[in-house]
């Protein structure tokens, strides 16, 4: 059928902006860290208009510590040399904490998926691991509420944490990337299994061994020996290693805290990466 | 070439069912351009195709000279795109809405407050634009999000059904806007609808798909002229061309109407 063209302005008489790729100042690196802190600032806008995730987020650390820590420093039956058990597992409580919210990060995913939100950030030419890096970093600023209500605890149960700033700074730091690692994971799970349901059920699998096999709530050094070798593939271990070291008095680290950074780090890499090339596919 | 946007034999096929088969279309800068369909002819899956969201299984396509797949980069510069579903984010303010997208199409820092208010402005949200957009109604919602996807000034801007779960005085606010938009910007639009009061009144060609196919195409005036009946009406050329099954609402399915009216509801 013939094609009909009606009256309009031509292409070039269109009055449109120049776009990025015009502004020569925006290198490709600057253009992906600027939208990773774009992604970083909507989400923070988000927690202004409504931060009860950051209250529930509490409620768990605090359960851990008050009800579990604080029976299983009478039984004493957990070798933790001159450790009381109570300060042992007080970081393990914040990187246990972190996770469990972290592993279900995936689902607000889903969420926005069946929304049509993420389709808008897909067809806008910003790159897909900015996006990915951009939310798992706010996931770990959520996760600040979780070292707040821990220090808090801490005076009141009189657990002995280090006071010294610099190591708290460490400790949020490493909170923000182990909490970006998790999350990410679960985004990787996201993008595969497609729906909430599949997600919730996978992440409640996960969490146990994850947790279990880890030097969160005992030393390694009491577990069997296939369990041992889990426990060091597990990057929790290796969280709660540098966490245990930062948080309290004069404990070393296990690994050495180099060893745990650059694990987390390269764990953390991998994963955005993955999960760069497939966030696209959640929408198909 | 003056054609802003082109395809050619564009085809997607999902298993053994052809969602779009051999589309070939050719729409002019300025034009607004609307294709008319019932739920299921492959709508949704062609303006997929066409903002770089799905891969086609053959054929190409190119927006202002760039390939969807080969060149998606550069298609997505000078895209917008508002899809059927609520693409908002509800828990921020219309404001934030769209400061996130001037800052993400990197809309110099100088520009960027103006842009945002501007398209507050032409949407007429600039009374509610500090109000979480989960509080908007489902008229100032769809505004919101075509706002949203204006804001780099986008050469051609998809609207995938526009107006579906909205009652007539939003709709009526939705169609005026996007008149706006063609007239201070000379924005191309290409939207999707199986409205045909829609597509009669804010579209200047219109192609009629029908599983996967375009059926016909043609201005308004000219589609109701093709066919062999007095003061014939788009529904009288839509029903010629592609069945009674819009008439009908015989296509689409459980899962589609299930998200059609989830979508409508949250609009309210």
């Amino acid at each position: 059928m013939k094609q009909l063209v009606p009256d309009g302005p031509p292409i070039d008489a269109v009055n449109h902006y120049p776009t990025a790729d015009s502004a020569p100042f925006f290198g490709p690196v600057v253009k992906f860290i600027k939208t990773v802190a774009t992604v970083v600032e909507l989400e923070v806008r988000k927690l202004r208009h409504d931060s009860t995730d950051l209250l529930t987020r509490a409620i768990q650390p605090f359960l851990w510590l008050v009800v579990f820590g604080q029976v299983f420093t009478r039984v004493r039956g957990i070798p933790t040399g001159h450790l009381r058990y109570i300060d042992f597992m007080a970081p393990g409580v914040l990187a246990q904490s972190v996770l469990f919210v972290a592993i279900f990060y995936g689902i607000s995913t889903i969420q926005e998926r069946d929304q049509g939100i993420i389709v808008k950030f897909l067809v806008s030419p910003v790159p897909r691991a900015a996006i990915v890096l951009g939310k798992a970093l706010s996931a770990g600023v959520r996760g600040l509420s979780q070292c707040t209500i821990i220090y808090l605890l801490s005076i009141v149960l009189h657990i002995h944490l280090s006071k010294n700033p610099l190591h708290i700074l460490a400790v949020v730091a490493t909170v923000i990337l182990s909490a970006s690692l998790f999350s990410t994971f679960s985004l990787v799970i996201a993008c595969l299994v497609k729906t909430q349901q599949r997600l919730m059920g996978i992440g409640q699998i996960i969490t146990m061994p994850l947790f279990f096999a880890s030097n969160a709530i005992y030393p390694i050094s009491i577990m069997p020996h296939w369990l041992q070798i889990v426990s060091r593939i597990n990057p929790l271990t290796y969280e709660v290693d540098a966490l245990r070291s930062m948080m309290l008095q004069n404990i070393p680290s296990h690994y050495g805290i180099g060893t745990d950074l650059a694990v987390l780090f390269a764990v953390a890499g991998v994963l955005v990466t993955i999960a760069g090339k497939l966030y696209p596919k959640i929408v198909t | 070439m003056t054609y802003i946007l082109e395809t050619n034999a564009l085809t997607r096929r999902f298993g053994s069912l052809h969602a779009v088969k051999e589309l070939t279309l050719s729409i002019k800068g300025g034009e607004a351009f609307g294709v008319l369909g019932p739920n299921g002819a492959g709508k949704s899956t062609a303006i997929k195709m066409l903002t770089t969201l799905l891969p086609p299984s053959s054929g190409s396509a190119t927006i202002g000279g760039y390939d969807v797949t080969r060149q998606s980069a550069d298609v997505r510069n000078i895209i917008g795109y508002v899809p059927q579903m609520v693409s908002a984010d509800g828990a921020l303010t219309g404001y934030e809405n769209l400061l996130v997208f001037a800052k993400l199409y990197s809309i110099p820092r100088r520009e960027r407050e103006a842009r945002v208010r501007e398209a507050l402005r032409i949407m007429d949200l600039e009374d509610s634009a500090n109000r979480l957009v989960k509080t908007y109604s489902g008229g100032m919602l769809r505004r919101v999000e075509i706002a949203q996807a204006m804001i780099h000034r986008p050469r051609i801007l998809f609207l995938d059904e526009p107006t579906v779960g909205l009652d007539p005085i939003a709709r009526d606010s939705v169609w005026e806007q996007v008149r706006k938009l063609r007239d201070e910007f000379g924005t191309t639009i290409l939207m999707t609808t199986h409205y045909m009061e829609e597509a009669d009144q804010l579209c200047d060609r219109i192609a009629i798909m029908y599983r996967g196919e375009v059926t016909a195409i043609g201005t308004p005036t000219e589609l109701k002229q093709s066919i062999d009946r007095d003061e014939a009406t788009l529904e009288d050329v839509f029903v010629h061309y592609a069945g009674r099954s819009l008439i009908e609402g015989a296509e689409g399915g459980f899962h589609e109407a299930t998200r059609t009216r989830r979508a409508a509801n949250r609009r309210g």
